[in-house]
């Protein structure tokens, strides 16, 4: 899965949790001071990344997942 | 220090329609919103009557609103939309803004989903707005942010008399001068195979599978038992001086409240009408209002044996001679009852009621109980007469509670 797949997926994610249009999330944006997403909205994130993904991301590793291309990265290598 | 309190904004999502509009005009024609639930969830139940709002909060709702909000505040939402919109208030303090937004249930549905995700997925899938979503204030919270409301946000929990509790307990907030606007009144969601297995199972809900339509009929003879209904009505409420400041429209006059309990049983009313009468008695003292100045009541009247005509008798004993003049309707023939949301629904139509001066019929009912004392509307909508009018809107939950709210014509 291409890096662009994942950024596509992420942002359908984003979208429907958030309610952030797709083409906002793009890689320099940062969930929290760009997108408006809050801790809990960050939850149903991460959960869905699992799903979609097939990856686990660790309580641990979420606060570091500060902007989407932390998240897209993390994604494609762990998955 | 007590203000005069004005209703300025209404707002509703009823069985009979998406907003207040359609659902006044659907009650006047007398039109039932009440229908067989088809869905295979509910097939195996001894009940599968209720009233589905007319227009799904899907159909107004963006998908993450949809998802981090459960049905009951969803509904709030879109009615105490429809009411801010209306009443149009351009301006104000939020320090001076409130809300008091009551359910009778809560989140009882979005408990149970994420109960079946926990036992099918594990925990690790149960959704962070678990909470959010389950707890009773969920649906105050999110009509308090949405209007970022900081002079307090505020539940009142009775039942089925929740949401009148909830415009009295606002009303008392501008009275008292703790705010100049608040945003009140009641909603519920929680149609589900258990919550209708829980009322059935109390043999509450009537069972006329062969005329849903015409299943909630109160004060009828033939009455079996409540339907139940989903939706939310809310109203705007502000201090007389603020509102005319504005040059804000004002429906009506708030007039009072009275607040009484059965000291009965859990669940079956008080034979003789003992909380009625005395909440009743309470709310026109409260609105300094004599019985000749009533002019109509919505009553509480669910269509269940035991509660309509125990209430007819104690109106009749409340007004006497004056209940002559004082037509009473019910809102439930069809609407069906939305529980939390039953309070503020009869309150906004007996706000219309007074506006429009013309009372509803109730739905569905054709031949009176010989038991009810008072002069029920039937059929179709009763004219009130020109002049000063008050009428009175009376709310009874599980638990005893009575709530009984007075209105004035503007």
């Amino acid at each position: 899965m291409s890096q662009e797949d994942i950024l596509a997926g992420l942002a359908a994610i984003v979208n429907e949790v958030a309610g952030i249009p797709a083409e906002n999330v793009q890689m320099d944006k940062s969930f929290v001071d760009d997108l408006d997403v809050d801790s809990l909205s960050m939850v149903e994130v991460v959960m869905a990344c699992e799903d979609k993904f097939g990856v686990t991301i660790p309580d641990t590793e979420v606060k570091n997942l500060n902007t989407v291309a932390d998240a897209v990265n993390f994604i494609a290598a762990n998955k | 220090m007590s203000r005069t309190v004005v209703v300025t904004g209404l707002g509703a999502t009823t069985p009979l329609g998406g907003d207040v509009a359609s659902t006044w005009e659907s009650l006047l024609a007398g039109r039932s919103g009440i229908t067989i639930l088809d869905d295979p969830r509910f097939a195996e139940l001894p009940v599968r009557i209720a009233a589905p709002v007319k227009v799904d909060p899907s159909e107004i709702l963006e998908p993450h609103e949809i998802r981090r909000m459960d049905r009951s505040q969803q509904l709030a939402l879109i009615a105490a939309r429809e009411a801010w919109a209306d009443a149009g208030v351009d301006s104000v303090d939020p320090t001076r803004l409130g809300v008091a937004v009551a359910t009778g249930v809560g989140g009882a549905i979005s408990l149970m989903e994420q109960y079946d995700i926990l036992k099918e997925r594990g925990a690790s899938r149960v959704s962070p707005m678990t909470v959010p979503m389950l707890m009773p204030n969920g649906p105050a919270a999110v009509v308090g942010l949405e209007l970022g409301a900081q002079a307090g946000v505020h539940t009142p929990v009775s039942a089925c008399a929740s949401g009148a509790e909830a415009i009295g307990y606002g009303a008392e907030m501008i009275r008292t001068g703790r705010a100049d606007v608040v945003v009140c009144g009641g909603t519920e969601g929680c149609i589900h195979p258990l919550t209708i297995a829980a009322f059935a199972a109390m043999r509450a809900l009537s069972t006329r599978h062969d005329n849903a339509a015409g299943a909630s009929r109160p004060f009828d003879k033939d009455r079996d038992g409540f339907v139940m209904a989903e939706g939310a009505a809310i109203v705007v409420l502000e201090s007389e001086e603020f509102a005319k400041a504005r040059g804000a429209k004002i429906y009506a006059t708030y007039g009072g409240q009275g607040l009484a309990a059965d000291a009965h049983h859990i669940a079956q009313p008080e034979p003789e009408g003992r909380g009625v009468i005395l909440a009743m008695n309470r709310a026109l003292a409260d609105a300094d209002l004599s019985t000749k100045d009533i002019f109509h009541i919505n009553a509480h009247a669910t269509s269940t044996p035991a509660g309509d005509v125990a209430e007819s008798k104690a109106i009749r004993k409340v007004l006497g001679a004056d209940a002559d003049h004082a037509p009473v309707t019910a809102v439930k023939g069809a609407a069906g009852h939305l529980l939390g949301g039953a309070g503020s629904l009869a309150a906004i139509a007996s706000i219309l009621a007074l506006r429009d001066r013309q009372v509803p019929p109730v739905a569905n009912t054709v031949n009176l109980d010989e038991g009810v004392e008072v002069d029920v509307v039937l059929g179709s909508p009763r004219a009130l007469p020109s002049g000063d009018a008050a009428a009175l809107s009376n709310s009874f939950g599980f638990g005893g509670h009575d709530v009984v709210l007075a209105f004035r014509s503007n």
